[in-house]
Formats: structure tokens, C-alpha cells, sequence
């Protein structure tokens, strides 16, 4: 058909038609806002990290540590058994350097972000967090890194309880 | 299909109907013919309506019709055509009309705000993600751990946007475009570039399914191409827990879909590839997990031109997402519109010079973790 149709719908508009009111349009801002109950893994995982401590659940039939934590083993697809402690440090399984903040604005001091996998976990378990006290030329993949923590009394139950992830210098872990 | 622009003038409604009227032009059919309609969109809050599927239903010929909206992120452009054919396969009807339809740019200033409401509350919104970072995140661990140099993936972006300066609908369209445009245009998200990036689009495309019967009966073998098989299949949403460097839910819903077809050897047995394209990494990470390059290789591929118009292994000879457009679930016409298109022998300057028989073609979605695939052949 590409080859035998000669009109194929769609009126084209500038970037300013639409904002300048060239063409007709009507406007509307929804005002939704949410409040999320955090659940039972997420309420205590949230506890923990005002606390300082990272924790994960066990599978005790897949014998996988979960991470994050979730009262169900979507593999098993059975409860999960047990509370776990694991480490506040990992490895980088990927990254980005950002010039984009979030609505897609061009940012001159980049972000940077990725997944940290982490220790006592099982393998490739981690979470997306951000990266500091680093350089784009210093950071790769397989990176070995700890977690910065905010001051106590400055956490709030947040992922933001931790500022970022640093490399892990001098002796390492 | 419409073409695909960054904002057209027109409703949702309005692209959906256009759409939909050609292909049942096409097809020598009125809406009277049609049993029933299967639309497919992607988030509401683009358009911000919600239940847009009841909002678009007009457009879409569904009125007092047995009608439907799915809706599987990025893979609503291909998976909407599986659940069109399971109406037409299980004899529910003899003829569905699957219509897809987007329109990011009434969302203001930018589509990209509304995205931000897919991601985990808890987890990941206070860290303020933006889209980009994941396609730039899933980017850096295939390359870094395929050891695949950024070169080979802007190759995809050059073969696509020239690809797509045959198509009457592309937005992006460019003969001329440079591996070195690619590669010095502005860093995104590293290791993501702009150029590597397909745009927001407005759009809608249709597709008329029927049955064997209906075919005979109606003369219309001459211009079908037909369905052999279908998969689809979705990865946990805990991603953070996945490893990115393979698509492993494309693998199986490939495997679903070459098992119904009776493909035995992809590689061999498959002409061409509609692979789904947002970023140029994803075409080389489809292939892979279609099955129609070996992990890690695609890359290669690429550089030696198998996957050009002309090659062994035509990949995305529509333009794809990067050239014509990606108006998430209309990309049914880049992905579904492009098989058909090249099987039949309408595609115009940009048919495949050598005789293509088996197709197939392949959308992604949601949080990197949804793979829905369609084969299809003469």
C-alpha cells in the first residue's frame, strides 16, 4: 500500500502552535495526589534504613536472600521465611552519567546513577541508587562500593537515607 | 497509518479513525464488516484521559462492538495484533480491526513528566528518575559486558533514519545522516546520545485481521500476508534484580512465537526483522534475543552490513522507531504495517530487493521487562 497510497492523514504543528495559541486548544492541570500505605516489606525496609542497615528476605526453598525485600518469592511463588541483614556495601552493576534531571531539562553537573548489587544478597540483587565522591573517568562497571549515610537524625525512612554510593578506597571493605 | 509527527493537529479520535479507514479501504471492508475491535494505547497520562480506551472507542470503530484496550507498555505496538488474532484464531470472529493510536504532545512541556508515574514509588521515585537513565543503564551493561564498541550501536541509528527516507510517514528521515552525526551529537545520559535516541511522536496505525475463510470468500489472497505465530512474555518488575545484558522475556516470547510457526532455525529461516528500535542498543539487543544473532554479536553484524536493506538479514527496513517514529503503540505501523508492507510487495522504495517470505517482528515495554512477538510469512 505504501507504494499506492498518495495521501496519508495528519496535520503537522510547529513547537509554538499549540503554546501560542495559534491553533484552538483548551488547557487543564489535574491536581492528584497519593499517599501509598508502604506494606509490610517495604514498611520495615524503610524502618531499617533510618536505622542505618540494609535488610533483605530469605527463600528457604530457592535459598535466595531477596533484595529488596518482599514477603512473597515470586519464583517460588510461596512466602518468603525470614528476615535477613546484608551489608551496606556492593558492587556496581551499572551506571549511567546523567545530563537530564527528571523532566528531561539539560543539566551541566551531571547525575550519576545506576544499580548497586549488594553484598549478602544473592547475586545481581540490588537497587538503583546514585554515585559520589567520583569521577565519569574513575567509574566502571564491577566497581566495589559502600553506601554514604546521612546523619541519623537526618533520615527519615527514605532510599534517600542514603545520600549515595562511594567507592570503596584504602583496604576496601 | 498517519504520519508521525511530533504534534499533529488532530484528536486521538480523530488519528484513530484515519487509520482505521484505510485499512479497511484497504481491505474493501465497511465498519459493518468488522466482528470485532481491539484498540491499543499506551499510558493515560499522555493523553490525560483516563480509561482512554473508552475515551478513543469512536475513532476506533468499537462502537456496539465486541471492543477491547490493551495495553503492555512499548509492546502494545505488536501485542495489540496477538489479541487481535486471538479473536480471528478461536472463530469468535472472521474479521477484527486493531487500531492503535498515541498522542504524547498534548502532554506539556514534555512527555517525559508523566513517565515518572511508572516508576516504584517506594523505590525509585525519590531518586527522581528520568526514562533515559534506564535505557542508558541497560545500554552500558550490554556494551560494557558484550565489550561492543558505541560505533556499532550509532551504526543502527545511520541504517535506520536512511531506511526510513522511503517512508512517507517518517519523522526523522535522513539520507545523509553521518556515523559521525551520531556519534558527536549531544551526550543524553551517557553512554545515550540524542541522535541514538528515537523521538516522541503523535500517530495512530490499523491493521485488518481475517480469517482463511474470509480471505477465499473475499478474493483478497493476492494482498494478505498471514500470521504463523505469536508469544509474548513479561520479566519480574523487580529489575534492580535482573541482569540487563540479555533480553532473556524476548528469548521465550520468541520461542512461543518460532514454535507455532515451526521455525526450527531463526536464523536461517527468517528473511527479514521489524526488531522493536526506541534506542539503536534495543535493535541489537532484539536480535539477539530473537535469536537472530548470537549474544553479544549483533554488533558485528551490524558493522558488516548484514542488517542493511540489501543484506542477508534485512533489520528494520521500514526506518523503524528511530526513523519514522515512535508514537509508542502506533509503532504497530513500523513493526506489523512494515511485515506486511515488504511480504506483499507494497512497500515501495523501501522493498527488500531479495524475495522476503518469512518475517518477523517484535515490540518491548514497560519496565525492560515485556517482549511481544509476531512471525509472519506469505
Amino acid at each position: 500500500m505504501t507504494a499506492r497510497v498518495d495521501r496519508w492523514p495528519g496535520v503537522e504543528l510547529g513547537p509554538k502552535d499549540i503554546e501560542g495559541r495559534v491553533v484552538t486548544s483548551v488547557r487543564y492541570r489535574p491536581a492528584a495526589k497519593f499517599a501509598w500505605s508502604a506494606g509490610e516489606a517495604m514498611s520495615r525496609f524503610l524502618a531499617e534504613l533510618q536505622r542505618g542497615r540494609l535488610i533483605a528476605r530469605q527463600c528457604n526453598t530457592c535459598r535466595r536472600i531477596l533484595f529488596p525485600p518482599r514477603m512473597f518469592c515470586e519464583e517460588c511463588y510461596r512466602p518468603t521465611d525470614a528476615w535477613v541483614y546484608v551489608r551496606d556495601t556492593g558492587t556496581i552493576e551499572t551506571y549511567s552519567v546523567s545530563y537530564l534531571d527528571t523532566d528531561a531539562r539539560r543539566i551541566t553537573e551531571p547525575i550519576f546513577v545506576g544499580v548497586v548489587s549488594i553484598d549478602g544478597a544473592s547475586p545481581r540483587m540490588g537497587i538503583m541508587h546514585y554515585f559520589g565522591e567520583v569521577t565519569k573517568e574513575e567509574i566502571r562497571i564491577g566497581m566495589p562500593v559502600q553506601a554514604k549515610w546521612r546523619p541519623a537524625e537526618d533520615r527519615v525512612g527514605s532510599v534517600l537515607d542514603i545520600e549515595y554510593f562511594r567507592p570503596v578506597r584504602e583496604g576496601g571493605r | 497509518m498517519t504520519i508521525f509527527r511530533r504534534r499533529l493537529q488532530e484528536t486521538g479520535k480523530e488519528l484513530s479513525f484515519e487509520a482505521a479507514r484505510m485499512a479497511l479501504d484497504q481491505a474493501g471492508m465497511e465498519i459493518g464488516d468488522i466482528n470485532a475491535v481491539v484498540h491499543g494505547t499506551a499510558p493515560d497520562a499522555f493523553d490525560g484521559v483516563h480509561m482512554k480506551g473508552e475515551y478513543l472507542l469512536d475513532g476506533s470503530g468499537g462502537a456496539r462492538k465486541p471492543y477491547m484496550r490493551v495495553y503492555t507498555g512499548g509492546g502494545t505496538g505488536v501485542f495489540s495484533a496477538i489479541a487481535g488474532y486471538w479473536h480471528v484464531a478461536s472463530g469468535l470472529a472472521d474479521v477484527a480491526l486493531v487500531v492503535n493510536e498515541e498522542k504524547m504532545s498534548s502532554c506539556q512541556p514534555h512527555p517525559q513528566s508523566v513517565f515518572a508515574h511508572i516508576w516504584d514509588p517506594i523505590l525509585d521515585r525519590p531518586l527522581k528518575p528520568n526514562l533515559v537513565w534506564i535505557f542508558a543503564m541497560e545500554m552500558n551493561r550490554y556494551m560494557t559486558v558484550n565489550k561492543i564498541p558505541y560505533e556499532d550501536i550509532a551504526r543502527v541509528a545511520v541504517k535506520n533514519k536512511r531506511n526510513a527516507a522511503g517512508h512517507p510517514c517518517a519523522q526523522l528521515a535522513d539520507p545523509d545522516i553521518t556515523l559521525d552525526d551520531v556519534m558527536n551529537s549531544e551526550l543524553m545520559a551517557w553512554p545515550v546520545r540524542r541522535l541514538d535516541i528515537s523521538p516522541p511522536s503523535d500517530g495512530a496505525a490499523a491493521v485488518v485481521l481475517a480469517s482463511e475463510d474470509i480471505v477465499r470468500k473475499r478474493k483478497l489472497r493476492d494482498q494478505a500476508a498471514w500470521i504463523k505465530g505469536v508469544g509474548w512474555c513479561i520479566d519480574s518488575t523487580m529489575w534492580t534484580d535482573r541482569d540487563l545484558v540479555f533480553p532473556e522475556y524476548v528469548a521465550r516470547a520468541a520461542k512461543m512465537a518460532y514454535r507455532q510457526a515451526k521455525i526450527g532455525n531463526p536464523r536461517r529461516e527468517i528473511d527479514f526483522a521489524e526488531p522493536y528500535d526506541p534506542f539503536d542498543y534495543k535493535e541489537l539487543h532484539h536480535l539477539e534475543g530473537l535469536g537472530l544473532a548470537e549474544r553479544g554479536k549483533a554488533g558485528l553484524m551490524t558493522r558488516e552490513g548484514v542488517t542493511e536493506r540489501d543484506g542477508d538479514l534485512p533489520v528494520c527496513p521500514s526506518g523503524g522507531l528511530l526513523g519514522v517514529g515512535n508514537p509508542i503503540a502506533a509503532t504497530l505501523g513500523i513493526k506489523i504495517g512494515e511485515l506486511y508492507w515488504q511480504l506483499t510487495g507494497q512497500a515501495g522504495k523501501r522493498q527488500i530487493p531479495n524475495e522476503v517470505r518469512t518475517g518477523v517482528c517484535q515490540a518491548w515495554g514497560d519496565l525492560m521487562q515485556y517482549g511481544s512477538v509476531v512471525v509472519m510469512g506469505t
